[in-house]
């Protein structure tokens, strides 16, 4: 498919000599070694997956400034450290205690260094119909129905995806049967545990939803550090993590991800989605962690009359790069798509987004609206946005744009001039901004915590 | 209404000002006494709105020369929100629109903040409800208004209805109203013109920035000032819009400068 290769291109490989080569190399030895239980049933088609994911990779080279892909996000950084797997760590409950959720106290999966930690967990409010933990524990009925969905959506070749298959030492699993409705939000929660150690974790799950269910989940990246995870001065680390949601016809998903990795982290993070017919799919994208973080969101249409509401945020500051960039490609008459995605960018940190939606001939009667906004708050503050459409339609309704801005005179004046003090006329305009996207969170404590970490995060 | 005794509200003396670096305001004189409105009208680019936001404390007007005393006190080093809590209020010619700010969270931050420099108790969100829903029916606005994010999506009369609420609930000594009127139909501006009209007492002054004559029809003035190249070129009595009306503003150009030294 045309989409495909525009979006995933493989980055070939260039040869022995290249510095690139042998560090992914490097890293494919590293991940090689990692060990996952699954039913029996399925673990020669496991072992199978994960060989040809390494044969893959071994095909291709870390991404370059050269790449299209990766044309403002430098990778060099990363590749300063060397990375070891990461251990099997024991945390207790007060360790986790500031991540956990309120409204999902009693709906909470938590994975240690990508690891399943049932007594982390609490899933007691979870109703008949619905299945969540690890792939070790899912029953061999369902086992075997994963054999086609697991791996198979487009782009499961891109570098940093077959990596994780091929090293993933566990996954996250959620299976809602059909007309199952869970009305409390679900809760994943993935900690890195940071010590000395310069780790690799390789966080994986797989969401699938049958005929007419419905659920709101929280896919949660944190770390657990010596000091304020927050801010920088812990050991480094790197999360590659991946997550494939399937909707089948008329399921619905509210999936809010935060992605709150500590200062000194890494994250590159996949979010492969397959909508089917009369599927309705929300991401809320929260980006605020990480020293640099990259989430790729890749929404694919398998059906028609699919809605598809993608709200992003991205909160960088110090010498932060926060890269986000999605992909809506439809297939299918009658799709519907809404994306906002807002940056706010303060000190020497750099934001970048792509959004590509594609509605080539078969997609007649799209709505597709996609917008950008950025507001930088200080002057080495850098956005590069880049909104794209690809219409091959010729009876659709598709807008983009994008715009940057900063805090304007005017509008401190105008709230000044009410007797707000500039500071307080400062914070009231960056909380409405970042409140439009946190006010589409659908869980109320998360959206008040991230209110106040956008307030302690855009003024000292 | 003009009183003999009145306390003076609000002196302007030589107040000259630029923007990047170009004179606007050349030596503006005025007095405000309690309980009087004032009307400020001229062509445009003669400074009204300059002069405007100059007394509220724009701080892209850099002011050159001359002062400004506020109830006794020369406010010229103060800040926009420190003039606004001592009770300068400017309405807005373009009101500015706030995305994910609602209104009604807006006029509890303006008003409480208000209310903690005058040493008073801030009220929480449940009796400011009461007290905002009091004073909607000044503006004749409906209280879904206050639901909404300020300003957007407004349109260009309920905006300026907007204003004059903020207005009602911050309960100026000095009220200030950049072109309130223009862009309004007649069921807006007599909306706007009813609400001013409401909030003017004997202890505040109103200070009406104007390009027409209609507003005045609804808000009688005790002075009009007309202004031109900066200056207040003249001033007298209501009579003066209405002169003005008929004659336009070209009568001043034929005037000598005697004649319109008239001091308010």
């Amino acid at each position: 498919m045309v989409v495909e290769a525009a979006l995933n291109p493989i980055l070939p490989s260039t040869g022995e000599g290249d510095r690139g080569n042998a560090y992914l190399k490097d890293l494919l030895r590293l991940l090689e070694g990692q060990k996952v239980r699954s039913h029996s049933e399925i673990a020669g088609w496991l072992q199978e997956l994960r060989q040809r994911a390494a044969y893959n990779v071994t095909k291709q080279r870390m991404p370059i400034r050269k790449d299209e892909e990766w044309r403002f996000t430098n990778l060099s950084d990363l590749q300063q450290h060397t990375f070891t797997a990461a251990p099997t760590v024991q945390l207790n409950a007060p360790d986790i205690e500031l991540l956990t959720i309120p409204e999902a106290a009693t709906s909470q999966a938590v994975f240690v260094n990508g690891r399943f930690t049932p007594e982390l967990s609490n899933l007691t409010a979870l109703p008949e119909g619905i299945f969540v933990g690890n792939l070790a524990q899912l029953p061999v009925e369902q086992s075997l129905k994963l054999v086609k969905y697991f791996a198979h959506i487009e782009g499961a070749n891109e570098v940093f995806t077959a990596l994780n298959t091929v090293g993933f030492p566990d996954v996250a699993m959620v299976w809602l049967a059909q007309d199952v409705i869970v009305e409390q939000p679900l809760h994943l929660l993935f900690v890195t545990v940071v010590e000395d150690e310069v780790i690799l974790t390789s966080p994986r799950a797989a969401i699938i939803a049958e005929p007419s269910s419905s659920l709101e989940i929280v896919e949660h990246y944190a770390a657990v550090t010596p000091g304020c995870p927050d801010q920088t001065g812990n050991t480094p680390y790197w999360t590659n993590a991946v997550t494939e949601i399937w909707l089948e016809e008329n399921a619905q998903i509210n999936h809010t991800r935060n992605q709150r990795e500590s200062g000194d982290g890494f994250h590159i993070g996949k979010t492969a989605v397959a909508q089917h017919r009369s599927s309705r799919y929300t991401c809320n994208a929260l980006s605020l962690g990480a020293k640099l973080s990259r989430h790729n969101l890749e929404v694919w249409q398998q059906g028609e009359q699919t809605e598809t509401t993608l709200n992003g945020l991205t909160i960088a500051g110090r010498e932060q790069t926060a890269d986000t960039h999605s992909l809506i490609a439809l297939d299918f008459p009658h799709g519907k798509t809404d994306q906002l995605h807002k940056c706010v960018i303060d000190d020497t940190a750099h934001a970048i987004f792509n959004g590509k939606v594609y509605v080539p001939q078969n997609a007649q009667l799209t709505n597709a609206a996609q917008l950008n906004r950025n507001l930088l708050l200080s002057p080495k503050a850098r956005v590069d946005t880049k909104p794209q459409l690809q219409i091959t339609a010729d009876n659709v309704k598709c807008t983009h744009g994008a715009t940057i801005s900063q805090i304007e005179a005017d509008e401190l004046f105008y709230l000044q001039s009410r007797g707000i003090n500039a500071d307080s006329a400062r914070s009231l305009l960056l909380d409405a901004f970042a409140a439009e996207i946190l006010n589409r969170v659908p869980i109320l404590s998360l959206r008040k915590r991230l209110a106040q970490c956008v307030a302690c995060r855009t003024y000292e | 209404m003009i009183k003999e005794n009145s306390p003076v509200i609000l002196s302007v003396r030589n107040l000259t000002a630029n923007v990047d670096g170009t004179p606007i305001l050349k030596g503006i004189n005025l007095e405000i006494k309690a309980g009087e409105i004032h009307a400020i009208m001229g062509r445009n680019g003669s400074g009204k709105s300059t002069f405007s936001k100059v007394l509220a404390g724009h701080p892209d007007y850099e002011v050159t020369g001359g002062e400004i005393i506020y109830q006794g006190e020369n406010i010229l080093e103060l800040e926009p929100e420190e003039r606004a809590l001592k009770g300068i209020f400017l309405a807005f010619q373009y009101p500015l629109e706030i995305p994910g700010v609602s209104n009604l969270d807006f006029l509890r931050v303006a008003y409480n903040s208000r209310r903690k420099h005058s040493g008073l108790e801030e009220l929480d969100a449940f009796d400011f409800e009461d007290l905002v829903e009091e004073k909607l029916d000044v503006v004749q606005m409906k209280a879904s208004f206050l639901n909404r994010s300020v300003n957007e999506g407004f349109s260009g009369g309920e905006k300026k209805r907007n204003e004059i609420l903020q207005m009602a609930l911050l309960e100026p000594t000095l009220g200030i109203l950049d072109e309130t009127d223009s862009g309004l139909d007649i069921d807006a501006l007599k909306i706007v013109a009813n609400g001013v009209n409401q909030l003017a007492t004997e202890e505040n002054a109103m200070v009406m920035i104007t390009h027409y004559q209609r507003l005045l029809n609804y808000i009688e003035p005790d002075y009009v000032h007309v202004m031109r190249d900066g200056t207040i070129a003249t001033s007298g009595g209501k009579e003066l819009a209405l002169e003005l009306e008929n004659r336009g503003y070209e009568f001043l150009d034929e005037e000598s400068p005697e004649t319109a030294e008239v001091s308010a």
